[in-house]
């Protein structure tokens, strides 16, 4: 009888230990891979961070074909890895595909849009780009002295030129005679990590008088902050802070904390709240780098007035457009 | 006299080559630190261990026999034809114009139109490489590699510009109709209750792609213009002297190579994705020229070597999900079975025809049989 | 004896400048060499006679250094010596002159002679001896030729002698030729058999490799037959006649000559006038062509090879277009339209059996099968359906064919390159004659086949005459020519220089048209030494 009840206990122990496994969060990367020094960099950060602190463990996947999208989400649903989370917004359709036949499974996807009314077992984390956008647009505008500003994209999506809108906007609020210079590197994925084509760009965008540049292109960004470094004008970072990367000559950076979203993500683990969630200035979700590389560039004025803004924005008293909303932008052409 | 047994050229070889690639992948994997004989466990059961593991073993090998094929048949006129790739994205595009123009009743309407389109779009973007093969004498590769990269800047344009639903992120195109959905493999073994290939992306297209194998090998060996195709690849002056046209047969037979190649579409944008995508070809042209050489340009080699890919693929991403080998060195040994099966062919051949020789010559001697033909 | 002059051993004066003892090499199952010994005297020409296939050149390439013996010891001067590479062939003094010359084209003479005999890193010193020692040989041997002139631009048998003064540069004692006359004209040939005797003269040994019965009777001193890998006899030249030559190298009597009927030749069926063609580079290769071949007759094309015949037969056979006119039984043919092809060419009765039957007749790594269907596949008697072609039925058909044309082994499965140089030619024999054409094309049609073949192969093209049917036979084989034609027809730089009647004609006068000599009456004299053959 003990002997039985000690083997039923050593059973049950195991059994949830099992379970305890089980339940371990999955964080599956796009196609660009795990250490993109980008999105994907970000994604592992958080979750990095959260394994850290919690001493929990994590499985993740680097994609390399379409047909895996579907592939890692049921091999790990069925696993009964919870939450699983995603990366990029080429996500969102095969969650919409998986997410049914699991409904015990919460799924994450951060930058795609799954319905809610429709998967109730989703989360789709959405950043107001836009906002941090703005707010960056403004510094850019106030530390110009030519009154021309570039912008150089990654891959021409309507996510980038969401960034783009929300930049000249920022632009024209503080001065409204401004010329902005938005270009795109490429319409194909090698767009995101092109710094030769970068530079170019930012080159050709100096050239006509440009004397801060915003980049918003992933590894191809890196091309942007050195050429302007190297040719004596101002860059601004994006997603990451990176500021550090050229001291002096990197103005700021538009931040998005992709980190954050999955380490809240992990931390919520299967008792995570669906639908979607909007990460913006007022939930520190997009926001703008200021620390010790950068201080001594951003004049008390402009800081100022960029508080200011991001407040009334917070309060809704000014209204940033977004781009994605109906695929036009006020203030530039694109 | 040849040098070897059939059997031994077309069985005993590619399986030495195999075991040589894996045991070096075995090497490799216990460099970093990984148990070799785990990681094959895992390959083998994630592959072929279960239904679901076979649909996809299945569907990836359905995109290497219509690009296989697709070599193949280029192969047989001593085209290489390297821009498998290409023809298959240009076969997408065709694919996703015919299921989004129409709202399909039913797949059996949709999918003879969609295999037309699939199969014109990729022999379109053939046929200018060959035309200028033919006429001008541009060398086929350099042309076939450029219209590679031509074609996916004009998925691109076309996705971006043309196909993509207005407010999306993804430069994709739109979700193709209900109407245009074909069976499954869980679709068509639903009569054992639905849980065998579940989930899997395998399609009746693996079945068009076994009918292909067919219509190959009888267009190959049992028509005259497989005849001529054959007689050209062999030799064009001796072609000229028989009368076939090399202009004629170099644009045939990439027409045909592109149309396979193209046809490929099926299975992955219409069966798959339901969607075009960027890119949805992911490779499969390229790996369709490993899988021909190493089925020596014949369908049932090809069919082998197509499933062989298709294993490696699905078990590599089981690799990847199961252990942390890192997804390049997944890469790394498919990259050695095509290094082993197709460039570094000689270096196994070689010896083994020697050992056959050794082996003959030892039983003539003991046999004393008549003395051999007159040297040539 | 001059030949052990320089030997620092004890060499007696008779011991022989080269000595092969129970050489053997195996290509896989193939026995090559056979347990093969020769004794060649210094001093003296050693002709190896033998079919091909029979084993000459692998002997040869063994003693070069190109292969290594599975058995046997090579004695120089009575010597043994290791023969690893071609350097340790030529330090021991023997050159090779190939069938195909390896001579740097756009280089000239002095050049080429001292290419891989430079003194040291700079070239002046070593050009300017080698002028000097190209002088003094030239002398010596009758060797005379122009040391800066351009390869390219000198004929093939200057071209000849440049190799012959690469060896001797090389101070070779023994000079090994393999096929020398293959590419010569019977005059330049004349010329060529002078300067090894007066190689001989000076105490050179020279060994002649050749499948060419008259030179061995003209030239050597002593020869060895070859067949199947063995050395059958050798003898003194001067004991022995062609007849047991050519008995020895097939193992059976043999029939020289073509045992034929007179022709009785019926109405014109070909008719060729100024007859034009261009290669791809633009180069004129046929200047205005004229003949006709009527029915029952053979017209044979003689002719150094490289003077229009392939283009010739290219032209009529379909592959390659011209200007002039063609005409057939009247017809005109399309000389560079849509009907300029290899299949309207059969449609309207012409077969062709091509000069080059390993890359154009046959297709070597098809099945005998395949090859009796090639340029015929589009026969209806293997079409039974516009699609599909009828593989069983064209088996069938090879099994018949290579039974009544006796082709070796009769299997239809075999690839084309399995089968000897013979029994490849009769599979293009079966295939075209078979097709009873009004007119024959047939180029070389014994080039490369064993001499019991030929026979056969003679036998066949004379019974195809005597049905009725018009052959047009292009040999640069003169005994071929003369043997075959009924009516013979001479070309020389894309022209016909004259036309003769077997009868009425000997090789002298055929060999000076050949050169492009008119042979008017009175103009009896020999040879230039600048004749160019082909560009």
């Amino acid at each position: 009888m003990t002997v039985m009840k000690s083997i039923l206990g050593a059973a049950a122990t195991l059994a949830l230990a099992a379970g305890a496994a089980l339940a371990e969060p999955a964080l599956i990367y796009d196609l660009g891979g795990k250490f993109d020094k980008s999105f994907n960099e970000a994604a592992f950060n958080g979750a990095s961070r959260w394994a850290e602190e919690t001493g929990g463990s994590f499985r993740d996947i680097e994609l390399s074909s379409e047909a895996q999208r579907e592939q890692a989400l049921r091999r790990f649903a069925e696993q009964g890895f919870n939450p699983i989370v995603t990366t990029g917004f080429s996500m969102a359709g095969p969650i919409e595909t998986v997410a049914p036949d699991y409904p015990d499974i919460k799924f994450v996807t951060i930058d795609g849009y799954v319905d809610p009314e429709k998967h109730p077992n989703v989360l789709s984390v959405l950043f107001s780009e836009h906002e941090g956008s703005y707010l960056v647009g403004m510094a850019a505008a106030m530390a110009s002295k030519s009154g021309t500003v570039g912008f150089v994209g990654g891959m021409d999506i309507p996510l980038i030129r969401k960034f783009a809108c929300g930049y000249a906007q920022g632009v024209k609020a503080v001065n409204p005679d401004a010329k902005v210079i938005a270009n795109m590197t490429g319409s194909d994925p090698s767009a995101w990590n092109d710094p030769v084509k970068g530079g170019e760009i930012t080159k050709a965008q100096i050239g006509q008088g440009a004397d801060v540049v915003f980049a918003a292109a992933g590894g191809t960004g890196l091309g942007v902050l050195q050429t302007a470094a190297d040719e004596g004008i101002y860059s601004i970072g994006v997603d990451s802070n990176q500021n550090y990367l050229h001291p002096g000559s990197v103005l700021t950076s538009m931040l998005k904390r992709v980190d954050n979203a999955v380490y809240d993500a992990m931390t919520a683990g299967e008792g995570l709240e669906t639908g979607v969630a909007v990460k913006d200035l007022s939930n520190r979700g997009v926001g703008i780098a200021l620390d010790g590389y950068n201080e001594k560039l951003m004049s008390f004025e402009a800081l100022a007035s960029i508080y200011d803004a991001a407040a009334k924005i917070e309060a809704g008293e000014i209204e940033v457009h977004d781009y994605s909303a109906d695929d036009s932008c006020p203030d530039l052409q694109f | 006299m040849d040098t070897m047994p059939r059997w031994a050229d077309v069985a005993l070889i590619p399986l030495l080559n195999l075991l040589i690639a894996f045991v070096l992948s075995g090497l490799v994997i216990l460099a970093i630190g990984e148990n070799p004989i785990e990681a094959v466990e895992t390959m083998i059961t994630g592959a072929l261990g279960s239904t679901y593991g076979w649909g996809y073993t299945l569907y990836y090998t359905t995109n290497f026999l219509f690009t296989g094929l697709a070599v193949s048949v280029a192969f047989h006129a001593r085209l290489f034809n390297i821009g498998g790739e290409g023809q298959a994205t240009l076969g997408g595009l065709g694919v996703a114009l015919a299921c989004l123009s129409v709202n399909w009743p039913h797949w059996l309407v949709a999918l003879p139109v969609a295999l037309t389109a699939a199969a014109l779009f990729g022999a379109a973007w053939a046929l200018i490489p060959a035309y200028f093969q033919a006429k001008r004498g541009s060398h086929i590769v350099i042309t076939t590699i450029m219209f590679n990269f031509i074609g996916a800047a004009l998925l691109n344009y076309m996705l971006v510009n043309v196909l993509k639903p207005a407010g999306q992120m993804e430069p994709a195109s739109g979700n193709f109709p209900p109407g245009a959905s074909l069976p499954t493999f869980q679709d068509i073994f639903a009569f054992t209750g639905g849980t065998l290939f579940r989930g899997a992306p395998a399609n009746i297209t693996f079945f068009i792609g076994v009918a292909a194998c067919f219509l190959v090998w009888w267009l190959i060996w049992h028509t005259r213009l497989g005849y001529a195709i054959r007689s050209f690849g062999q030799s064009e002056p001796a072609a000229v002297y028989a009368g076939i046209s090399p202009v004629k047969i170099t644009v045939i037979a990439m027409l045909i190579s592109g149309a396979l190649a193209g046809a490929m579409a099926i299975n992955n944008v219409m069966g798959e994705a339901e969607r075009l995508v960027l890119n949805s070809v992911e490779g499969a042209g390229f790996i369709g020229i490993a899988v021909a050489l190493m089925g020596r340009s014949h369908p049932f080699g090809v069919f082998l070597a197509a499933l062989l890919f298709g294993f490696l693929y699905q078990g590599g991403a089981e690799l990847s999900l199961w252990t942390s080998i890192p997804r390049e060195l997944v890469i790394v040994v498919q990259a050695l079975v095509i290094l082993f099966t197709g460039a570094l062919d000689n270096m196994v051949r070689m010896p083994v025809e020697r050992m056959f020789i050794a082996a003959r010559l030892a039983r003539a001697e003991a046999k004393r049989a008549k003395p051999a033909e007159a040297a040539e | 004896m001059t030949g052990g002059g320089q030997n620092t051993g004890r060499a007696e004066t008779a011991a022989p400048a080269i000595e092969l003892k129970g050489i053997s090499k195996a290509f896989g199952p193939v026995q090559a060499n056979k347990n093969i010994s020769i004794r060649v005297q210094p001093g003296s020409i050693h002709g190896i006679i033998g079919e091909n296939g029979a084993g000459k050149s692998t002997l040869m390439s063994i003693l070069y250094g190109f292969y290594k013996a599975d058995a046997g010891e090579i004695f120089i001067k009575g010597r043994k010596t290791e023969i690893p590479n071609s350097e340790a062939a030529i330090a021991a003094g023997i050159g090779m002159v190939f069938q195909h010359f390896k001579l740097v084209q756009n280089f000239t003479v002095l050049e080429n002679v001292v290419l891989g005999a430079e003194d040291g890193a700079l070239l002046r010193p070593s050009l300017a001896k080698a002028r000097d020692e190209l002088r003094s040989l030239a002398d010596e041997y009758e060797l005379r030729i122009d040391p800066d002139a351009v390869i390219d631009e000198i004929g093939v048998g200057m071209q000849q002698r440049v190799e012959i003064l690469k060896a001797l540069y090389r101070e070779a004692e023994i000079l090994i030729l393999d096929e020398p006359t293959g590419v010569l004209t019977p005059a330049e040939a004349d010329h060529l058999f002078r300067i090894l005797r007066g190689l001989k003269d000076q105490g050179k040994t020279i060994i002649l490799i050749t499948h060419k019965l008259r030179e061995i009777m003209e030239v050597t001193d002593t020869v060895s037959v070859m067949r199947r890998g063995e050395m059958t006899a050798t003898v003194k030249t001067a004991e022995t006649s062609p007849e047991q030559l050519a008995e020895l190298m097939v193992g059976r009597k043999v029939l020289l000559r073509v045992d034929k009927k007179p022709a009785t030749p019926g109405g014109t069926v070909l008719e060729v006038e100024n007859l034009k063609v261009r290669d791809h580079a633009g180069v004129e290769r046929l200047k205005g062509v004229s003949l006709t071949v009527r029915a029952g007759e053979i017209l044979g094309i003689a002719g150094v090879a490289g003077n229009g015949q392939s283009e010739l037969l290219q032209v009529l056979g379909g592959i390659a277009h011209g200007t002039g006119s063609v005409r057939l039984n009247g017809t005109e043919l399309d000389l560079t339209g849509r009907f300029s092809d290899g299949r309207s060419r059969r449609a309207k009765g012409i077969a062709h059996v091509p000069e080059d039957r390993q890359h154009l007749g046959l297709i070597m790594d098809f099945a005998a099968w395949e090859n009796v269907a090639f340029g015929y596949q589009g026969d209806p008697a293997y079409n039974p359906t516009p699609w599909r072609i009828d593989n069983a039925a064209i088996r069938a058909d090879c099994a018949g064919k290579m039974e009544r044309f006796d082709v070796r082994p009769p299997n239809p499965l075999l690839a084309a390159k399995n089968f000897s140089g013979g029994n490849q030619q009769k599979i293009v024999l079966a295939r075209e004659i078979e097709r009873n054409p009004e007119l024959l094309l047939i180029g070389q049609p014994t080039r490369g086949v064993d001499i019991g073949a030929i026979e056969f192969i003679h036998q066949r093209i004379v019974q195809l005459r005597d049905t009725g049917k018009a052959i047009l036979l292009v040999s640069v084989e003169l005994d071929e020519i003369m043997s075959l034609s009924d009516r013979i027809a001479v070309m020389f730089d894309g022209r016909i220089m004259g036309e003769r009647l077997p009868g009425e004609t000997d090789e002298r006068e055929l060999g000076l048209l050949m050169a492009g000599m008119d042979s008017a009456p009175g103009n009896g004299r020999p040879a230039l030494e600048t004749v160019g053959g082909g560009h």
